[in-house]
């Protein structure tokens, strides 16, 4: 089957029902998305699939139907997106194993609330678990991103 | 060993130990250059020099650090960094920072020091005779460790040591080749410089002549006022990597023509199962091989297949008879034995002053209170799942792993299948959390796997159920505490039973089965003997309780139940004295002016004391362990959805705060932990199996959940603590005492959400 990842054409050998993630880490070598229940339940594995995220865990690789950005696809011209950015400059991640998937859903948030309010953030980014506890630097993080964003950066 | 070799090795020890002279500290520099011998003497490029087992320069002044403890996000790697860096007048971001091999080298001291029973404030000569004594075994057995919180205080004297060593042959060789005298140099950014003629050589273009320089046989390290990078928050060495998804974990090792695989464990502990079929995993598409596991952290089936969610479903479809537990098989078991010891099991006084039995001999009935506290079993759930990779060629073992013990994992990961400990070759990856979970069974499962297809990478991931199920669980624990108050409502009496399973004699039964541990567990009571608390009559008992299932290091280990023991009921003492809670504290430890300074920060910073909205409360708790003087005062809230918790402060004392940004995110971490815990986790047994399996039925605090944290880090303490454990305990029993106060109901069993629901 044919897959759009990170702007680029690509044909995958794959059982249609597996897993995207699975396709994505063992078959294209994207390892950006991170298995961590398997069930939709943690947010690590969270991909855009069209712009909006997705648990990829969950997602047969066969009923992909749009684009597909990974973490990797953020960096534009070795420039990091404004969630990462903001990421860096909060000191965000400790262990860092869901941090791809708190980006992911962060940058999505942001791409439809430019200025998202603390509930609005709690909403989008609750499908996300840090073991952690990164939360507060990642709300600190959210909110700097939005301004960067704002701000044309 | 022999008790002889130990004594003189204690000596030794004890001979080169440092000496404060004025303008820095001069040190032996025996203690980064022996015992062992230093490994990146192998494995060294053409143009590369090595100084001692912490640095390395290229020619091209590419300047290599050895973080030698493993990266769980604890900020480690930017800590060692920085003592390095320090001394050698580099700045961090001209480093390259690197894990480095498996070596005994690396040998954690600090956490042999702390596994000797003398409290932390306890200076005195059998003390610290002991603690010697312990490093000195980690010295000799040669355990590089990641945990108890101790690798920035095991690292500090030595990573420093290393770095200004390094610098000192440098400006040496410099010297030489300038032809000038040494201290007429100084060096800045990776370089030496010769002011008066205003020539410089980088490091890279001196370091081979330099290496050939004899170290120094005593060294002076900066004095506090002229660090420059330590003190001081830095930028972590690990971001970039993190915010970009870089492929630094062990799930993410790919290898050329590698395998992918799973574990499917018996999830009755221990035994082998009695009867297996495999025939319908056998038929899944893409699978490989499924070879037996049978080792001495369990028995099951390893299933190598061409990718991992094949392995996913075949492990899914093994079909067996997994037997019946030999060991406490239900909840209600688990409880009745934990019970049993604690009403009547043997006990081994911990801490015993004055006349326990007497001051309760004739205690009026209305002056005395007793209560049982309890626990459950809890999971680590890392966010990363169990995970190695393994490779079996020409007799020789390769493994890349997330390692906490790695030079454990090449002994036992290497035993498990014929190969000797020499043979073994491990690369330590970043880890996706550990919490004190990453043991060696992941690593023996995969060189297992790894044998049966020789020749060919095994990555085997586990899915999320058999990391729920096969963790090496938080122990559960019961606690008995029994108060006697005098006229002035102040405690005079205070005797503490716990009853939990030994963590050393079951990770023995794990890792060395045929070696019998010897003594007091010393995590029994942690937490618990060596509070800074003055009671005139004050007994802390361990009774160590097997209860079968597997029980490990889970963060902050037996200060994670013992704190809520101790702390709540202390609260309950304060209730029944006609004590604000605080005060009570206060007046028990008024010979501790680092404890009363950190009760008195957080007090201040949360206003205790002041009137709070209706619906509303607050509780506190303290803790020192891992060498930390912790007070944390949580503030929670009624809602319509349930409590709601509002708002954290945390006072820390850690002795020396050597990169604040780091310590507050890990303060505030290990209380997210705890509050995760204590709000609604809990592992319960069925028919001996554990009934939880994913984040469904173990699930954690999420973002809409988090308080926001207030923290002040202090430096009273004379001694350095560590913080990657230290917020863990108080958050549970401060959340445990707010929760009390705002439903004047106590809380004396975790997870609280069993009664209550939280917003």
């Amino acid at each position: 089957m044919n897959l759009t990842i990170n702007g680029q054409a690509i044909e995958i050998d794959a059982d249609p029902d597996m897993p995207l993630l699975w396709a994505l880490r063992d078959i294209v070598g994207i390892l950006g998305p991170k298995f961590g229940c398997g069930i939709a339940a943690c947010g690590a594995c969270t991909v855009l699939v069209g712009g909006t995220p997705v648990r990829s865990c969950s997602l047969p690789v066969g009923l992909v139907e749009g684009a597909v950005t990974t973490i990797e696809g953020l960096v534009k011209g070795g420039v990091l997106s404004p969630v990462q950015q903001a990421w860096l400059d909060e000191q965000v991640p400790q262990c860092g194993y869901c941090q791809s998937g708190q980006i992911m859903s962060a940058h999505a948030l942001l791409e439809e609330i430019a200025d998202p309010t603390n509930e609005e953030i709690d909403d989008a980014m609750g499908g996300n678990m840090c073991r952690c506890g990164t939360y507060p630097r990642i709300r600190a993080a959210i909110k700097k991103a939005a301004a960067l964003k704002l701000a044309g950066k | 060993m022999t008790m002889s070799r130990l004594r003189k090795i204690t000596r030794r020890v004890f001979l080169i130990g440092a000496a404060t002279v004025a303008g820095g500290v001069a040190v032996g520099y025996w203690y980064v250059t022996r015992p062992y011998a230093n490994p990146l003497e192998e494995g060294l490029a053409e143009d590369e020099a090595t100084f001692n087992p912490y640095v390395k320069i290229g020619s091209d002044n590419t300047i290599t650090v050895i973080a030698p403890r493993a990266e769980m996000g604890q900020g480690i790697s930017t800590t060692l960094a920085a003592f390095v860096a320090e001394e050698l007048d580099v700045p961090l971001e001209l480093l390259t920072v690197e894990h480095g091999p498996a070596s005994s080298a690396y040998y954690n001291e600090i956490m042999m020091e702390e596994s000797a029973p003398f409290p932390w404030w306890d200076d005195g000569v059998l003390a610290s005779l002991a603690r010697g004594a312990f490093g000195t075994v980690a010295t000799v057995l040669g355990i590089q460790a990641t945990g108890g919180s101790t690798s920035t205080r095991d690292g500090f004297d030595r990573m420093r040591q290393a770095g200004a060593a390094a610098r000192h042959m440098l400006v040496e060789a410099a010297a030489k080749r300038l032809g000038v005298s040494a201290s007429e140099l100084r060096t800045k950014n990776a370089t030496v410089v010769h002011d008066a003629s205003g020539r410089s050589l980088t490091y890279g273009e001196v370091a081979l002549d330099a290496a050939k320089v004899k170290p120094p046989s005593t060294l002076r390290l900066k004095d506090r006022a002229d660090w420059k990078l330590l003190g001081k928050p830095q930028k972590r060495v690990d971001m970039l990597a993190k915010v970009t998804g870089a492929p630094i974990f062990g799930v993410d090792v790919l290898l050329p023509d590698m395998l992918f695989g799973t574990v499917k464990m018996n999830p009755v502990y221990w035994q082998k199962p009695r009867s297996a079929d495999l025939s319908k995993a056998e038929a899944v598409k893409g699978v490989v091989k499924i070879v037996p596991l049978e080792t001495t952290y369990g028995h099951g089936f390893g299933v190598i297949a061409e990718n991992t969610w094949a392995a996913f479903r075949a492990a899914e479809l093994i079909e067996a008879d997994w037997g019946t537990p030999d060991y406490p098989a239900d909840t209600a078991a688990v409880d009745k034995v934990l019970s049993d010891a604690i009403a009547s099991g043997a006990a081994t006084a911990m801490r015993d002053d004055g006349n326990v039995n007497a001051a309760f001999a004739d205690a009026p009935q209305d002056r005395v209170i007793e209560a049982d506290y309890s626990v459950p079993f809890l999971a680590h759930t890392c966010m990363e799942p169990q995970c190695a990779t393994a490779l079996f060629k020409d007799g020789r073992l390769e493994i890349w792993a997330p390692a906490q013990l790695p030079t454990l994992v090449e002994y036992l990961s290497g035993a498990a299948i014929g190969v000797e400990m020499k043979d073994v070759t491990t690369h330590t990856t970043s880890m996706g959390g550990s919490f004190g979970r990453r043991e060696v069974d992941a690593t023996i499962y995969a060189a297992i796997m790894a044998k049966a297809v020789e020749g060919r990478p095994v990555k085997a991931i586990w899915t999320r159920e058999e990391d729920v199920r096969h963790d090496t669980f938080r122990p559960a624990a019961r606690g008995r505490l029994r108060a006697r108050l005098g006229e002035d409502g102040l405690p005079t009496a205070l005797d503490i039973r716990v009853a939990v399973p030994s963590i050393f004699a079951n990770m023995m039964r794990r890792t060395f089965p045929s070696i019998s541990p010897l003594g007091a567990d010393v995590t029994v009571t942690q937490a618990l003997r060596d509070q800074p608390y003055a009671i005139p009559n004050y007994r802390v008992s361990g009774i160590e309780t097997d209860l079968g299932v597997p029980v490990g290091f889970w963060r902050s280990v037996g200060a994670s139940f013992n704190c809520f023991f101790h702390e709540c009921f202390l609260d309950e003492i304060a209730q029944q004295g006609g004590f604000d809670p605080i005060e009570l504290r206060r007046r028990l430890m008024k010979d501790f002016p680092a404890a009363l300074a950190v009760v008195d920060k957080v007090a201040e910073m949360a206003r205790w004391g002041e009137k709070l909205p209706q619906g509303t409360a607050k509780g506190f708790a303290f803790s020192l362990c891992f060498g930390s003087w912790v007070g944390e005062v949580v503030q929670v809230k009624d809602t319509p959805a349930g409590i709601r918790i509002e708002k954290v402060w945390i006072a820390a004392d850690v002795g020396t705060a050597i990169d604040p940004g780091i310590i507050e995110a890990q303060l505030t971490s290990g209380a997210v932990y705890g509050l995760s815990a204590a709000m609604g986790q809990e592992i319960t047994l069925s028919g001996g199996q554990v009934e939880q399996s994913n984040f469904h039925d173990f699930d954690a605090m999420r973002i809409n959940q988090c308080p926001d944290f207030e923290v002040a880090i202090l430096e009273n303490h004379h001694k350095m603590g560590g913080v990657g454990e230290s917020g863990t305990p108080c958050a549970i029993a401060a959340l445990a005492n707010a929760v009390s106060a705002l439903k004047g109901e106590r809380i004396r069993a975790l997870p609280i959400s069993k009664d209550l629901a939280f917003a």
